[in-house]
């Protein structure tokens, strides 16, 4: 008599494209997932314990560290979070130059992401246009810090410094190109029939499980769900800026990628409204060489690209703090992995993974 | 929109409910929660649940303080647009405290991180096991006792 029965596989931990080091240990019956179990860590830094023998300042540069393809919106939350437990208020300015600089970000994040899923998906070309593109935002960020990833641009109180004209030139010239870029990606990926087919109806994941698993971000919309920290508990100067939330419906590959396309656009929008925006002014606040924020906690959470990052400091009144604990998007994320692929595909998993779109660097912390 | 910090008339409902087991600093702007009393503490944040409407555990931490661990609960309510703190002080000999899967399928990650980091233990957690840190890993490196080797090689 034939019997069946079913296998591990260790896929990993070095993964095949530019997430980071993750290891998904998979329980197969044939090729069907019966079971994926993410084992993290191969990056664990101990940045929260680091940050604990440093001075508020000092950490800047960690959160740089954490999610580093889109560093701006780390130390945007970071900051956010600290500025409110030593009630530090920032100029007006400062909150718009923070705001470009968080969407584009954003912006070269979703590259990434789409350049990442096309190599996942095995159609490299698709890959070499948004990492193109997103060439253009780092350089912007070069000229404007001098660092293409870590920039600590975003700094407790304000910005590090103001926009010359060059740069509000280059910003110009990469929106008014952004439009092109969208056509050229969607020409090659969003049109084409064998994508269309790995993402459209794989990993689904309904709108309860998404809320009840604590996922968020552009994961969380694509299941349906309208939840935007931009919009629902708005922060900096967002609520001076029009702009929407792109939903999917279904919460399969699909409208994850669709949403995040999407979402490139709104981000534009954005950066557009505040760039013709920007009011006259300070860069940053009057704050103290030596920081000490009053004896107290604060839980300050803010929206990344992949959701909402929060920083949990407990400051004892001195000028190191005495705890932070940060809320990593990815992390959390990726207890969807498990659903994402029970049922599929060995080959849909890597698909489910690129679409859960973790950066490992804050996974592990 | 902004999200506003837990009301003070839900707070004075709460400890009518539970007029022993919880406490918040009335002078402060924004109390947090205190939990005193461990047995009752899967009720209130049940009732936090269901009947306060925090559909959102969006994090937990833990704190170590000289004599004492504090575990922190971040909740949030998407349907009433509000947050709130919840702190737990736990002794030092037994810092172990009921798990919160149960209620928020979310908290799994977040409470396998706190034991891994911090050595809490969530009893009755599904599967608390080391997430981070390799599983022979000794000691919790985020407790203020915990010693780094000094030379290189010693670590782990």
């Amino acid at each position: 008599m034939i019997k069946t029965e079913t296998y591990q596989l260790s896929m990993g931990p070095v993964h095949p494209s530019t997430h980071g080091v993750l290891q998904v240990l998979l329980t197969l019956d044939g090729e069907k997932v019966v079971d994926s179990v993410p084992c993290m860590g191969y990056l664990h830094r101990g940045i929260e314990k680091l940050m604990e023998a440093r001075t508020y300042f000092q950490c800047l540069p960690y959160t740089d560290r954490l999610d580093y393809v889109s560093a701006m919106n780390n130390n945007f939350s970071y900051c956010h979070a600290v500025e409110k437990l030593a009630a530090i208020d920032i100029p007006e300015k400062a909150q718009y130059l923070r705001v470009i600089m968080a969407e584009l970000n954003r912006i070269a994040s979703h590259m990434i992401f789409i350049g990442s899923l096309a190599v996942d998906i095995g159609a490299t070309t698709g890959m070499i246009y948004p990492f193109r593109d997103r060439e253009r935002i780092l350089d912007i960020f070069n000229e404007l810090c001098g660092a293409r990833m870590t920039y600590s641009y975003i700094r407790i109180g304000g910005v590090r410094s103001d926009l010359s004209s060059a740069i509000v030139d280059m910003i110009n010239k990469f929106l008014a190109d952004l439009p092109s870029m969208l056509d050229e990606y969607n020409n090659l990926l969003t049109g084409n029939e064998i994508f269309q087919h790995r993402l459209k109806g794989t990993s689904l994941l309904s709108g309860e499980q998404a809320r009840r698993l604590g996922i968020t971000g552009p994961m969380l919309r694509a299941s349906g769900i309208d939840y935007d920290l931009r919009k629902d508990n708005t922060y900096s100067s967002y609520d001076n800026f029009e702009f929407s939330v792109p939903l999917g419906k279904n919460g399969d590959n699909w409208d994850r990628y669709i949403v995040r396309v999407k979402e490139i656009s709104e981000s534009a929008k954005i950066i557009r409204q505040a760039l013709d925006g920007i009011p006259d002014g300070q860069i940053t606040a009057k704050v103290p060489k030596v920081l000490r924020p009053p004896k107290g906690e604060i839980y300050d959470t803010t929206e990344g690209p992949r959701g909402e990052v929060g920083y949990h400091i407990v400051s004892d009144g001195s000028a190191k703090p005495y705890r932070i604990h940060i809320r990593r998007p990815s992390f959390i994320n990726l207890q969807a992995l498990n659903i994402l692929c029970k049922g599929y595909l060995v080959g849909d998993v890597v698909v489910a993974m690129s679409t859960i779109d973790p950066i490992l660097g804050e996974v592990d912390c | 929109m902004k999200r506003r910090y837990m009301g003070r008339d839900k707070l004075y409902t709460l400890k009518k409910d539970f007029p022993t087991d919880i406490d918040f600093d009335d002078a402060a702007e924004n109390p947090s929660l205190i939990i005193r009393s461990l047995p009752y503490f899967p009720k209130i944040m049940h009732s936090l649940n269901t009947q306060h409407k925090f559909d959102m555990l969006s994090n937990i931490t833990a704190v170590d303080y000289d004599d004492y661990f504090e575990v922190v609960y971040d909740l949030t309510s998407r349907i009433n647009s509000e947050e709130l703190m919840v702190k737990v002080p736990l002794a030092k000999a037994s810092p172990a405290l009921e798990t919160m899967t149960a209620l928020w399928p979310e908290a799994d990650f977040h409470e396998r991180e706190q034991y891994d980091l911090m050595g809490i233990i969530f009893l009755h957690h599904p599967n608390l096991q080391r997430i981070l840190l390799p599983d022979d890993f000794i000691g919790y490196p985020l407790q203020k006792s915990y010693r780094q080797a000094e030379k290189e090689g010693e670590n782990g």
